[in-house]
């Protein structure tokens, strides 16, 4: 099941006993590391909030924001790499639905979704034939999973970002990120109160499938995992949509003390959890709860993860209202136990007790490990890399560079997820830096991004884990909305490894460190370990969800240039910095044209990031930019195709005022990965108020060139590249390589 | 005038119909359950989009045989307006008070994007005062309008061809159709989602002249 041997006696001793099959059971999955955070929880303080949590009340109400008029919103990120490695459309399905159902427990109202996906290579000749195939059929099936799930549920996917790397190829990543809405008033909790209340099973029934999920998502992946495909729950939008509905109707009622849902480890976790929270036990008589096989054994129906359900406690008397709003919308429900004083939870099945455990021993006493630190070898290397043996090459590799997969348009992506659902989307996928939601009943807008760049992270992890919440909040201020607050997906190799172990301690301490100077707390997050195969393990890959504030939604500022309108070019950003690598240390300029990853990426200046972030903010406001896109992966050259390409403007761009060091490489000029870096779009008439602005937020800001004008040519520090050849670069090399003609 | 939205198990599209018909428009809008038998007190229905009973069997022919279809029938004999868009119109094809069907899309993806649709036909009210063209999203992975040879004739002899896609043809419709009539012009089925375009924040407003045509079909 997963446990160690100590773990057994740890049981055993904190029970006074031997446990029985289906106890064992229980533990073994609130132990596993996917639900008790085995490895995580000593590095996991570095988060002030969790660290806050931990020591008070617990996580639960740490995960909302209040953005004024009464609202609050609530966001998660859940990772769905091992179901989706063996079985790629059920897995990446059921993530979304898992990570839809942590928000509507809370009361609220899921208004969008995002993901992040990795794959390994998907051009020929990058890997072994078969796998490369293999990876086709992995994105495919993924994609299609995601929007099978989202399109029918009818929560738009908003934004989200494909990565490609080798060591993807054994173990892909599924990230799925959800956002709420809730009344400030109206939050759900998940604490049972109340002994004599009733106990109700609202949603699906139960099935054998999916039975020891969270333990599979444990371990690492090896060639038996195929057989692992039992583990994988099968998704049902159409349910969930209905349990969305009644969930949030029973919550209007009044009538319900507590819900939760049914994730990993399904009834256990459930029971357990609300059980541990409230302070409270519950006697659970398992003959009620609604069952797809009827000679399904308590051990299973404990562990069995079938997706779409959820427990609540009710006051008793008005459970009735709870089971009326569930009939209405077709959801199956049952009463299937009562709270208790006790503190246990007692499980019957066939009458005979099967579990009777002290709910806080599976929460509260799952014992955390540490692995020694270890500097990798590979690191010293990174920081003795020399740039000298690199030819310098100029703006016509830059359509090669907008081919690389990471880089190029994911259009065939994001059309195939309904973005637009729900008629809040004010900024949809490729259109923004971020995505933007108008929220309907207000006047403000709510900013969404999820990001994340493996290379930095893993030659640098604590730069790295800087630079995922500079670019994601930098990112969010792009459209007018000031950053708030941080979810986050943490994917990485088996913590057991001293190297591995060494990068998620670093690149932790660099997002906590990072978010503090931006007053962004990590409000919810999700680890992921044991991401290798015989493939190797995955890069690691700290994933960043961040949501912002607009005051005025109408306000949100797009990226691409207008075609009707010439406008000035502008850089805006903190002063250069200068390093050993000359941003192309790690870059996706060194790996995609000239086949080499190495080097260190330049570190954020945070306190400049905030800077420049509220810097946009106000810029929005007072209406002083058009566009704003950050430079990134790439550098200035990728910034402003992409600037450029959506509606074919042309554009003269000039870096020589941003780089004042004479000696800089002339490649680093276009492709350096500079952090903290902007370009804008700005109206001839709005130039004086735009760099006053900047002056007072101690920034640099220059006059870089204009777009819009009559010829479609794309000129970057003299040279000159044909605009259409750039956009058929950018678009063409997702679908060429991934649809099957 | 009041317009009715009927809600089925599965539809997503409700409350953006709702929304955008009474804010964007001005005209009032109330959900009706799909187990009700009665629309007495409204005007006009609109279908909206989502997966009705999750599409499990065929695109919306569970919810063809939903009580209120019964109710939305009589409308359309009556001449009173209905629109179906996206799933709605998939319940109006099965429901047959719109010929012809919606297959998988040629391509056999889900497309989400906005298209430019060109209005043909000036015979209806729900079509007479539009514009040349439209842009307005569509977000289906069932769109491909197909029919008969002799449907398709006739639907374009009588001047029941609402619109067609300009351009690409997103998902292989037959002659590009977007939009249907029925042979009186009061009801219009649609893939494309008008309600999705309907608010100048999200920078889509030319589906408001098409909400807007409610008021004209009941004159």
């Amino acid at each position: 099941m997963g446990l160690r041997d100590s773990e057994f006696s740890l049981i055993c001793d904190l029970m006074g006993r031997e446990p029985t099959y289906t106890e064992l059971g229980m533990f073994a999955v609130m132990w596993s590391e996917h639900c008790g955070y085995k490895y995580s929880r000593p590095i996991l303080s570095y988060f002030s909030k969790y660290k806050e949590a931990l020591e008070g009340e617990g996580l639960e109400n740490a995960g909302i924001i209040d953005i004024g008029d009464g609202l609050g919103i609530t966001m998660k990120i859940e990772s769905h790499n091992h179901p989706s490695a063996v079985e790629p459309y059920q897995g990446a399905a059921t993530g979304v639905g898992g990570i839809i159902r942590d928000i509507f427990t809370m009361g609220a109202r899921p208004i969008a979704l995002g993901n992040s996906l990795r794959f390994g290579p998907i051009r020929d000749g990058e890997a072994d034939p078969a796998i490369v195939d293999r990876n086709h059929y992995l994105v495919r099936h993924v994609v299609e999973g995601i929007g099978g799930y989202g399109n029918c549920v009818g929560v738009p996917t908003v934004c989200g970002e494909v990565g490609f790397h080798r060591r993807y190829s054994g173990n892909p990543l599924v990230n799925a990120m959800c956002v709420g809405v809730v009344p400030l008033d109206s939050i759900a909790t998940a604490g049972a109160a109340g002994p004599g209340n009733p106990v109700l099973y609202m949603g699906s029934a139960t099935g054998k499938d999916g039975i020891h999920g969270a333990t599979f998502a444990s371990e690492e992946l090896s060639e038996d995992s195929n057989d692992r495909r039992p583990n994988v729950q099968i998704g049902d939008p159409f349910a969930e949509k209905l349990l969305i509905e009644a969930t949030l109707e029973a919550l209007e009622t009044g009538a319900v003390v507590a819900i939760q849902d049914m994730g990993a480890a399904g009834l256990t976790c459930s029971t357990i959890e609300m059980s541990s929270k409230g302070g409270v036990g519950m006697e659970i008589d398992l003959d009620k709860v609604p069952m797809r096989e009827s000679d399904m054994t308590g051990y299973e129906l404990m562990l069995s993860e079938s997706q779409e359900r959820m427990l609540a406690v009710a006051h008793l008397g008005r459970e009735q209202e709870v089971i009326d709003v569930c009939r209405k919308w077709g959801v199956p429900v049952s009463v299937i136990g009562t709270v208790t004083d006790s503190k246990r939870v007692r499980v019957f099945r066939h009458g005979k007790l099967e579990a009777d455990v002290d709910a806080t021993l599976l929460t509260d006493h799952c014992p955390t490990y540490t692995t020694d630190l270890e500097e990798p070898e590979y690191y010293r290397e990174a920081q003795a890399f020399r740039l000298d043996s690199v030819p310098i090459r100029g703006l016509e590799v830059l359509p090669q560079l907008l081919a690389s997969p990471n880089i190029a348009s994911k259009q065939w992506v994001y059309e195939q997820y309904d973005h637009e659902v729900q008629t809040q989307t004010a900024v949809g996928p490729g259109a923004g830096d971020a995505a933007v939601m108008a929220l309907r009943g207000t006047q403000k807008g709510i900013a969404i991004k999820i990001d994340g760049n493996s290379r930095w992270v893993y030659f640098d992890p604590y730069v790295g884990g800087q630079l995922a919440v500079a670019e994601a909040a930098r990112n969010v201020a792009c459209t007018g909305a000031m950053p708030r607050a941080i979810t986050d997906g943490l994917n990485y190799g088996s913590p057991e490894a001293p190297h591995v172990y060494w990068q998620f301690e670093r690149s932790v301490k660099g997002i906590a460190d990072a978010a503090e100077v931006l007053n962004t707390p990590v409000i919810s997050g999700n680890v992921s370990f044991y991401n290798q195969s015989d493939l190797g393990e995955v890069p690691p890959t700290p994933l960043i969800g961040m949501v912002g504030v607009l005051e005025d939604a109408s306000k949100r500022i797009r990226m691409d240039l207008p075609a009707d309108e010439p406008l000035e070019l502008l850089v805006v950003c903190y002063p250069v910095r200068y390093t050993k690598h000359e941003g192309l240390g790690a870059s996706e300029y060194l790996a995609e044209i000239h086949g080499i990853e190495n080097g260190l990426p330049v570190p954020p200046d945070m306190e400049g990031e905030r800077h420049l972030c509220e810097f946009l903010v106000q810029a929005s406001k007072q209406q002083l930019i058009l566009c704003a896109h950050d430079v990134s992966d790439g550098g200035l050259a990728v910034c402003l195709a992409e600037m450029a390409i959506p509606n074919k403007v042309g554009i003269e761009f000039s870096t020589e005022q941003v780089f004042s060091v004479q000696h800089l490489r002339s490649d680093s000029k276009i492709y350096g990965e500079f952090p903290g870096m902007v370009v804008l779009g700005v109206q001839a008439g709005k130039l004086g108020p735009c760099m006053q602005l900047a002056d007072s937020k101690n920034l640099q800001i220059y006059r870089c060139g204009y777009s819009g004008q009559a010829q479609v040519a794309f000129v970057l520090d003299g040279e000159s590249v044909n605009l259409e050849q750039l956009a058929l670069a950018y678009s063409r090399i997702i679908p060429e390589n991934i649809e099957v003609l | 005038m009041k317009v009715a939205v009927i809600r089925f198990p599965g539809s997503n599209c409700d409350q953006d119909a709702l929304w955008s018909l009474r804010n964007s428009v001005g005209i009032e809008a109330e959900y009706v359950w799909h187990e009700s038998d009665s629309l007495v007190g409204y005007e006009g229905v609109f279908l909206p989009g989502g997966f009705s009973y999750g599409d499990y069997l065929r695109c919306g022919a569970m919810a063809a045989q939903a009580p209120i279809l019964s109710e939305v029938r009589r409308f359309a004999d009556e001449g009173r307006p209905v629109i179906g868009a996206c799933n709605g119109f998939q319940v109006l094809c099965e429901s047959g008070i719109l010929p012809g069907a919606l297959l998988r899309n040629e391509k056999e993806k889900f497309v989400c994007k906005t298209v430019r649709l060109r209005t043909i036909s000036r015979a209806s009210a729900w079509t007479r005062d539009l514009p040349e063209t439209l842009d307005i999203p569509i977000a289906h992975g069932e769109g491909r309008y197909i029919a008969e040879a002799a449907t398709i004739q006739a639907l374009e002899d009588s001047g029941r061809v609402a619109f067609r896609y300009e351009g690409d043809n997103p998902n292989g419709s037959l002659d590009s159709i977007a939009g249907i009539l029925n042979r009186k012009g009061n009801v219009l089925g649609m893939m494309p989602h008008p309600e999705r375009a309907a608010n100048p924040v999200l920078g889509k407003t030319d589906g408001i002249a098409i909400l807007r045509a409610f008021e004209l079909v009941v004159a």
